[in-house]
C-alpha cells in the first residue's frame, strides 16, 4: 500500500511542479523572448521558401533579401552579431501557427499587414518594411496588356493561404469575370504550375511576381501588368504579448530607415559619432540613452547600421541590383517622394 | 485488501497519469492562448468565407460559409478516394492474378509493375504526374480530339456533357432491371439447389440491363443528346474549352497516381489470397467434375476473399488518407480546402485541425465498418 502511495506522491508532485513552471514562465517578465533569445545565442528567424530580393539562401544556405535584413539588425542589436540568426523557412500556411507557438521569435516574410491578422490571431505587426500591391503576370505571346483584357473562362495560378487568394475574388467578382482559381501550397510549384501552361495568369504580390519572374524557363515572355488590384503592406511580425520584444523589432527596422534618412550608412556609421546633428548622434548612439528601455547597451543601432546598413543599402543590395525592382517607387523616402516615413528615434 | 489493490492499482495510476497529461495540454494550450489573445470556437463556420475554389461537387463560391467549403473540401476527398479505390481494385484483381499466370511476359511484367510503383514515394509519383506528365499534355488550341468529342490537354480533360430528356423514366429502368436480376439470380440458385438445373444468369442479366433502358428510349420519351466542349479564344494565344464537362488536371493526377500505387499493394493481397488456396481444394473439385471456370468461382475465390479483403481494407484506409497529399498539386481537397485556405484565413488552428482530424477517422471507420460488415458476410457461415 505504502509503495504505491509513494509512486502517486511522486507524480502528483511532478505533475505539480510541471504546473508551477507554466505557471511562473506566464508571470510577466520584462521580456520573455529578449532573455531566451540573449540565452540562446541566435534569433530566430521565420522566412521564406525561397522569394529572390526578401529571402532567398544561395547554394551554401546564406540567406540574403530585406525581411533577412530585419532579423540581421535585432540580431545584431539584441546580440551584437548580425549573422547570429537562425532562419526557419515557412509556407504561408504554416507561418503564423509557427509564430504563435513559439517556434520562432520573428515572422519576417513578406506578410501582409491586415486588421483581420493583427487583431485574429495573436500576432502584432511592427511595421512595413516593403509597401507593394497585388498585380498579374502573363505571356507576352497572349497579347493581353491590361486586366481589362482579362475574359470568362480565365485560369489563376496563386498560392494559397495567402491574401492573394482573398484579392482575386475581389477582383474578378469586381468585374464580372467567372474565372478557375488553381491554388497551391508553394510557390516553386505555382511558377512550375503557371510555366507549363496550367494557368493563363499568375497573381501575387508585384515585388513576387517580379522576383518569380527570374525563375522561369525564359522570363523575357512573360509580363507583369501595370494594374495594381489591391494595398499589401509587407512588415516583420511578432508574438502578441511581450511589447519590449515587440518595440526592439520596431525600432530595428525603423533606425534603418532613418538611417538613411539621415545619411548614415554602414560605411561612414563611426564618423557620425562625431557630427554636429543630435538626430544623427542619437542614431549612432553617440547621445542619450536609446537602449535602456529595451534592456539594451546605447550602441544596438550603431551596430544595426555598421553590420547590416541602413535600409537603402539594403534595397539596393537584394531588390535593384538583382534587377528585382531597380525602380524603389513608394519604397523611397518620403523626402524622396515615396511613403517610407518613421517616427524619430528620441 | 491488498491483492485487490495490487490488481486495480497500477491500472488506476495509469488512468490518473493519463488524465493529468491530458489535462495538462489542454490547461497549457488555454493559458497559452489566453496570453496571447487568441480565442476559441467554431462560430467561425457560419461566416462568410470569401474565397473561391477551383473544383466543386456542389454549389460553392465566395460568399458561402466556412462550412460550406469544409463540404466542398470533404467532397472533394470523397470522390478521389471512390475513383481511386475503384480503379486500384479492378487494376490490383488483374495485375494479382496476372502475377500467377504460367505466360512468363504477362507474369513478369506484373511482376515489374508491382515492384516499380510500390517503391517510388507516392509524393514523387503524384508530382511526376502532375509537373511531368502535365508538361507533355498540349495546350487546347493545339489539341487532337478523342474520337471526335473529347480533349485532353494542359488545361484538363473535356469530355461532353450528358444532356437528359425525361432522365427519371431511365432512371426508373435501370432500377427495374437491376431488381429483375436480383429475382432472377434467387429463382435460379433455387432451381439448382432443388432440380440442379443450370440457367445461364450472366447472359440474361446483360441481356436484361441492355433492354429495359432500350425500351425506355424508344417508347418512354427519354431522349439523350450531347453537349461538346468547344474551343474558346480568351487572348491571342490563350484558349479553353467551353460547354461540356471538364475534368482538372489535378483531380486526373492524383487519382491516377493513387491508383496506381495502391494498386500494387492490392495485387499482393489477392496473389496472397489465391496462393493461400491449397492445392488440393482445386485437385478436389476438378475430381467432382467442376469445370476450371467453376473451381475458381465456388471453390477458389469464396476461401481467397476471407483472405484478401483484411489487408485489402487496410489499402482502402490508406489510399483514402493518401488523397491529402493533393495540396502539393492544388486539387481542392479537404486539407488544401479547409486546413489549408481556411485555416490560414481565419487563424483558428487548433478548431480547424481537430475537425479535419475527426473527420479523417470518420470516413476510415466508416470504410472499415462497410468492409467489416462485407468481410462477415462472406466468411464461412456452419450450417
Amino acid at each position: 500500500m505504502f509503495k504505491y502511495l509513494k509512486q502517486l506522491t511522486s507524480l502528483v508532485a511532478m505533475v505539480a511542479v510541471l504546473f508551477t513552471f507554466t505557471t511562473e514562465s506566464m508571470a510577466a517578465k520584462k521580456s520573455k523572448t529578449l532573455k531566451n533569445t540573449q540565452k540562446k545565442g541566435f534569433v530566430r528567424c521565420g522566412v521564406s521558401q525561397g522569394l529572390p530580393g526578401f529571402s532567398n539562401a544561395d547554394a551554401a544556405g546564406n540567406w540574403t533579401g530585406i525581411d533577412v535584413d530585419v532579423c540581421r539588425a535585432v540580431a545584431a542589436a539584441v546580440l551584437g552579431d548580425a549573422n547570429k540568426v537562425k532562419f526557419t523557412p515557412l509556407s504561408a500556411k504554416e507561418r503564423f501557427t509557427a509564430l504563435t507557438s513559439g517556434e520562432i521569435d520573428i515572422l519576417s516574410r513578406n506578410t501582409t499587414w491586415t486588421l483581420s491578422r493583427d487583431a485574429d490571431i495573436g500576432l502584432t505587426f511592427v511595421g512595413v518594411n516593403f509597401y507593394d500591391g497585388q498585380g498579374f503576370m502573363v505571356r507576352k505571346s497572349s497579347g493581353i496588356t491590361s486586366t481589362s483584357q482579362f475574359k470568362n473562362g480565365i485560369s489563376a495560378c496563386t498560392n494559397i493561404g495567402t491574401t492573394t487568394e482573398l484579392n482575386m475574388r475581389d477582383f474578378f467578382n469586381s468585374k464580372g469575370i467567372k474565372y478557375e482559381p488553381v491554388a497551391f501550397e508553394k510557390a516553386d510549384e505555382v511558377v512550375a504550375a503557371y510555366d507549363a501552361g496550367r494557368c493563363d495568369t499568375y497573381t501575387t504580390d508585384k515585388s513576387g511576381l517580379a522576383a518569380q519572374r527570374t525563375k522561369m524557363s525564359n522570363p523575357d515572355e512573360h509580363i507583369v501588368l501595370p494594374e495594381t488590384v489591391s494595398k499589401e503592406p509587407l512588415g516583420p511580425v511578432v508574438r502578441q504579448g511581450d511589447s519590449v520584444w515587440e518595440d526592439i523589432v520596431r525600432w530595428s527596422l525603423n533606425t534603418m530607415i532613418e538611417a538613411e534618412e539621415y545619411g548614415i550608412t554602414s560605411a561612414n556609421a563611426d564618423m557620425m559619432k562625431t557630427s554636429d546633428n543630435p538626430a544623427i548622434k542619437r542614431l549612432v548612439g553617440a547621445e542619450g540613452e536609446m537602449g535602456a528601455a529595451f534592456g539594451l547597451d546605447n550602441e544596438w543601432n550603431l551596430r544595426i547600421i555598421k553590420q547590416v546598413g541602413n535600409y537603402g543599402e539594403s534595397y539596393k543590395r537584394n531588390i535593384a541590383d538583382t534587377g528585382i525592382l531597380p525602380d524603389r517607387g513608394p519604397n523611397e523616402l518620403w523626402t524622396k517622394g515615396g511613403i517610407l516615413y518613421v517616427p524619430p528615434s528620441r | 485488501m491488498n491483492f485487490k489493490l495490487k490488481d486495480i492499482g497500477p491500472q488506476l495510476l495509469t488512468v490518473i497519469a493519463v488524465v493529468l497529461v491530458f489535462g495538462f495540454f489542454t490547461y497549457n494550450a488555454q493559458v497559452n492562448m489566453e496570453n496571447r489573445g487568441i480565442d476559441f470556437g467554431y462560430g467561425f463556420l457560419s461566416q462568410e468565407s470569401s474565397f473561391d475554389v477551383q473544383f466543386s461537387l456542389i454549389e460553392y463560391d465566395g460568399s458561402h460559409s466556412y462550412f460550406r467549403a469544409y463540404l466542398v473540401g470533404l467532397l472533394n476527398t470523397i470522390l478521389v478516394s471512390v475513383i481511386g479505390i475503384v480503379i486500384a481494385t479492378i487494376l490490383g484483381v488483374i495485375v494479382g492474378i496476372a502475377r500467377l499466370s504460367p505466360n512468363y511476359l504477362i507474369n513478369k511484367f506484373a511482376a515489374f509493375y508491382v515492384e516499380f510503383f510500390r517503391n517510388i514515394p507516392l509524393l514523387l509519383q503524384i508530382f511526376f504526374w502532375y509537373f511531368a506528365a502535365l508538361r507533355a499534355l498540349p495546350l487546347p488550341q493545339d489539341a487532337e480530339a478523342m474520337f471526335g468529342i473529347a480533349f485532353l490537354t494542359i488545361k484538363g480533360l473535356y469530355v461532353p456533357a450528358f444532356i437528359w430528356q425525361n432522365f427519371n423514366i431511365f432512371f426508373y429502368s435501370i432500377v427495374a432491371a437491376i431488381i429483375a436480376i436480383i429475382v432472377i439470380r434467387y429463382q435460379a440458385k433455387k432451381l439448382q439447389e432443388t432440380q440442379g438445373k443450370q440457367t445461364p444468369v450472366l447472359l440474361i442479366s446483360i441481356g436484361l440491363i441492355l433492354v429495359l433502358p432500350l425500351i425506355s428510349f424508344l417508347i418512354g420519351g427519354v431522349r439523350l443528346s450531347f453537349e461538346v466542349p468547344v474551343l474558346k479564344q480568351l487572348a491571342t494565344t490563350s484558349f479553353i474549352y467551353e460547354g461540356g464537362v471538364s475534368l482538372p488536371p489535378e483531380l486526373i493526377a492524383l487519382a491516377l497516381s493513387l491508383s496506381l500505387y495502391t494498386a500494387t499493394f492490392i495485387a499482393e493481397c489477392v496473389r496472397a489470397g489465391i496462393q493461400g488456396i491449397g492445392k488440393g481444394q482445386k485437385e478436389a473439385a476438378a475430381s467432382i467434375g467442376l469445370t476450371p471456370n467453376q473451381v475458381l468461382k465456388l471453390v477458389v475465390m469464396p476461401q481467397a476473399l476471407r483472405i484478401i479483403i483484411p489487408p485489402t481494407t487496410n489499402q482502402y484506409l490508406n489510399l483514402t488518407k493518401n488523397s491529402s497529399l493533393a495540396a502539393a498539386i492544388a486539387y481542392p481537397d479537404l486539407v488544401l480546402v479547409f486546413a489549408g485556405t481556411a485555416l490560414m484565413q481565419t487563424g483558428k488552428a487548433i478548431e480547424i485541425v481537430s475537425i479535419t482530424m475527426f473527420t479523417y477517422l470518420s470516413l476510415s471507420i466508416t470504410i472499415s465498418l462497410f468492409m467489416n460488415w462485407y468481410n462477415n458476410k462472406i466468411a464461412i457461415q456452419e450450417k
